[in-house]
């Protein structure tokens, strides 16, 4: 039996993946998306253990919730991130410096 | 669970200014398309019009008692309606400055309009939230129109890049702000706040759920840090205000301030004020941090726009320690200050806005140079503008950093309060340095306003009111307490 514990280990490690790879990827913007995604993914995974242990539906309506802002964000993303390369001609994270101070 | 399938429409009066606001976007979305060129005008008018209608619908709820509709989940009380309204007022009078700056730089298209209007929608949302899933859909509905609204100047490099790093700043924080809400959720077993702020202040919690409420509660403070733009969550602010189109940065900078103080009151104080002992220790190293860094980050910029974007965050950082004294009389002060930051920061940007003409973009502090010759006027009303942002009495900018700090005082933080006044007299020198410009400095271009009249008056208004509310303080600061 999978305990409760186990789900919200697995769910902090993604997450914490998730996070790490924001901050030191130094290459790419997609892979920005993915991080973000992982963190996500993390949430859901925490909010479906919880409501599977609770008994109690909440917490998976919030998931699907969830999933639908993530593909607006996503969406949204890919399109800001199309204008970054007809500005710059490239999507690597160091093309990102103009602006400073 | 059987409220689930409960539901009313007797009760939908709660959220009247919602409702007609949704249904004026997705006319006004449609009606966009089919406009031709020469009428784009319409859209504006509409826009104003919907804007209008929405923050009178929610000045007539003032004055209800409390009232929770759709299971739990949305809430309407005075709070509710008072921040709906001065949104609505920040939103239109932003329009009516950007209308300006979208002529000039021919940014003038249905789309900025209907974009503004989804973020309103989603700040009124996430004024009323009152369970963790409308506020989180609340602050989505805001972020991902901002994102797009500052994308919308699609030639210019700088606005794409800021829109980029909102994009990923703030993604970054909407995921730590739902982590802290699924700890929440999975110690609790509620999404809505009454079960939440019930559970919470319960006396037989043990040790265990503490330790988890805590553990959530950190995630929830910085995602709002983040929001809000406190340090050490602070490094999207300056980049977007800069690079963002000005109209944007004016936006940005005014009403979803209030959607964010609104979302912090629903989750830390309707939600968690029993756990406040446990939040008010981080709210008091961000706010100090904020004013710090916000105070002596901005003496070295050039640029207006991010010397205004380093004030903000020392702004942010007085609110914060507001609300870190845990009382009724700080929280009242802090959303004092809120409004007047919002009034100050309209102000501010609409002068840069102003002086905006076809094919110059205003943005350096250099920009200002003479402006006393040329616009006796618009120069004193900077003049009162910048000197209430320094907190010069009696301005307005005087009373809302006296009324934190008589708070933070009486709550017996002393040497907090004396650190926040050092910084806050530090600060003084770079509103000093824009004044200096206008006043003592000869200009070097040509800075004729081609604002139209609407504007001018609106601008003149604006910084009156900051005059005005300065000599007569009290009701607003009556007005603010009465919502705690």
């Amino acid at each position: 039996m999978v305990s409760l514990s186990d789900y919200l280990i697995l769910s902090s490690v993604i997450f914490c993946i998730g996070l790490v790879g924001i901050f030191v990827n130094r290459t790419n913007i997609i892979t920005l998306l993915m991080c973000v995604e992982l963190i996500l993914v993390a949430v859901n995974t925490n909010f479906i253990a919880f409501s599977h242990f609770l008994g109690n539906e909440t917490g998976q309506i919030f998931v699907f919730f969830i999933l639908t802002v993530a593909a607006a964000e996503v969406a949204i993303g890919l399109a800001i991130l199309t204008l970054l390369f007809r500005n710059r001609g490239s999507i690597s994270v160091d093309v990102t410096n103009s602006l400073k101070g | 669970m059987n409220n689930f399938i409960e539901f009313d429409t007797s009760s939908l009066w709660a959220a009247l200014p919602e409702i007609f606001l949704l249904s004026a976007i997705v006319v006004i979305l449609l009606l966009d398309l089919f406009l031709d060129k020469r009428f784009k005008q319409v859209t504006y008018y509409l826009t104003q019009l919907s804007l209008l209608i929405s923050g009178l619908l929610a000045f007539n709820l003032i004055g209800h008692p409390q009232t929770i509709i759709f299971s739990g989940s949305f809430v309407l009380d005075n709070m509710a309606s008072v921040f709906k309204v001065f949104m609505m007022g920040a939103t239109m009078v932003a329009m009516v400055y950007s209308r300006h700056y979208l002529r000039a730089h021919s940014l003038f298209r249905g789309e900025y309009f209907v974009l503004v209007l989804l973020s309103v929608l989603g700040m009124m949302v996430m004024i009323s939230g009152y369970s963790l899933l409308t506020l989180y859909l609340g602050l989505e509905i805001l972020s991902l129109s901002l994102y797009a609204l500052i994308a919308i100047a699609r030639e210019r490099a700088d606005a794409i890049e800021a829109a980029l790093k909102y994009f990923v700043l703030g993604a970054i924080a909407s995921g730590l702000l739902l982590y802290g809400m699924s700890m929440i959720y999975g110690i609790s077993g509620s999404l809505n706040i009454s079960d939440i702020a019930s559970f919470a202040s319960s006396a037989n919690l043990a040790s265990r759920e503490t330790l988890i409420i805590n553990f959530g509660l950190v995630f929830l403070v910085i995602g709002i840090a983040f929001k809000l733009g406190a340090v050490p969550f602070h490094m999207w602010v300056p980049d977007v205000y800069q690079g963002a189109p000005t109209s944007v940065t004016l936006l940005i900078s005014t009403a979803p301030k209030i959607a964010a103080v609104a979302m912090l009151v629903r989750i830390l104080v309707d939600g968690l004020g029993s756990m406040h002992a446990y939040w008010s220790d981080l709210f008091m190293v961000l706010s100090i941090l904020s004013i710090a860094l916000g105070s002596v980050v901005a003496l070295m910029q050039t640029n207006i726009k991010r010397l205004l974007a380093y004030s903000t965050i020392s702004h942010v950082g007085f609110i914060m320690l507001g609300f870190a004294t845990g009382t009724l009389t700080g929280y009242g002060a802090a959303t004092f200050y809120m409004l007047v930051y919002v009034l100050m920061s309209l102000a501010a940007f609409g002068v840069i806005i102003l002086l905006n003409k076809k094919g110059f973009e205003v943005d350096q502090i250099s920009d200002f140079k003479g402006l006393s010759k040329h616009s006796p006027w618009f120069a004193l009303m900077m003049l009162i503008i910048m000197l209430s942002m320094a907190g010069v009495p009696p301005l307005v900018g005087f009373y809302s950093k006296f009324f934190i700090l008589q708070q933070v005082i009486s709550a017996g933080f002393i040497t907090i309060a004396v650190i926040a006044v050092i910084f806050a007299v530090i600060s003084a020198y770079y509103y000093l340095q824009i004044i200096k410009s206008m006043y003592f400095d000869e200009a070097d271009k040509d800075i004729t306003i081609h604002a139209s009249i609407d504007m001018r008056l609106i601008l003149s208004i604006n910084a009156i009111l900051i005059l005005a509310v300065g000599l007569f303080p009290d009701f607003w600061m009556t007005l603010a307490l009465s919502l705690f």
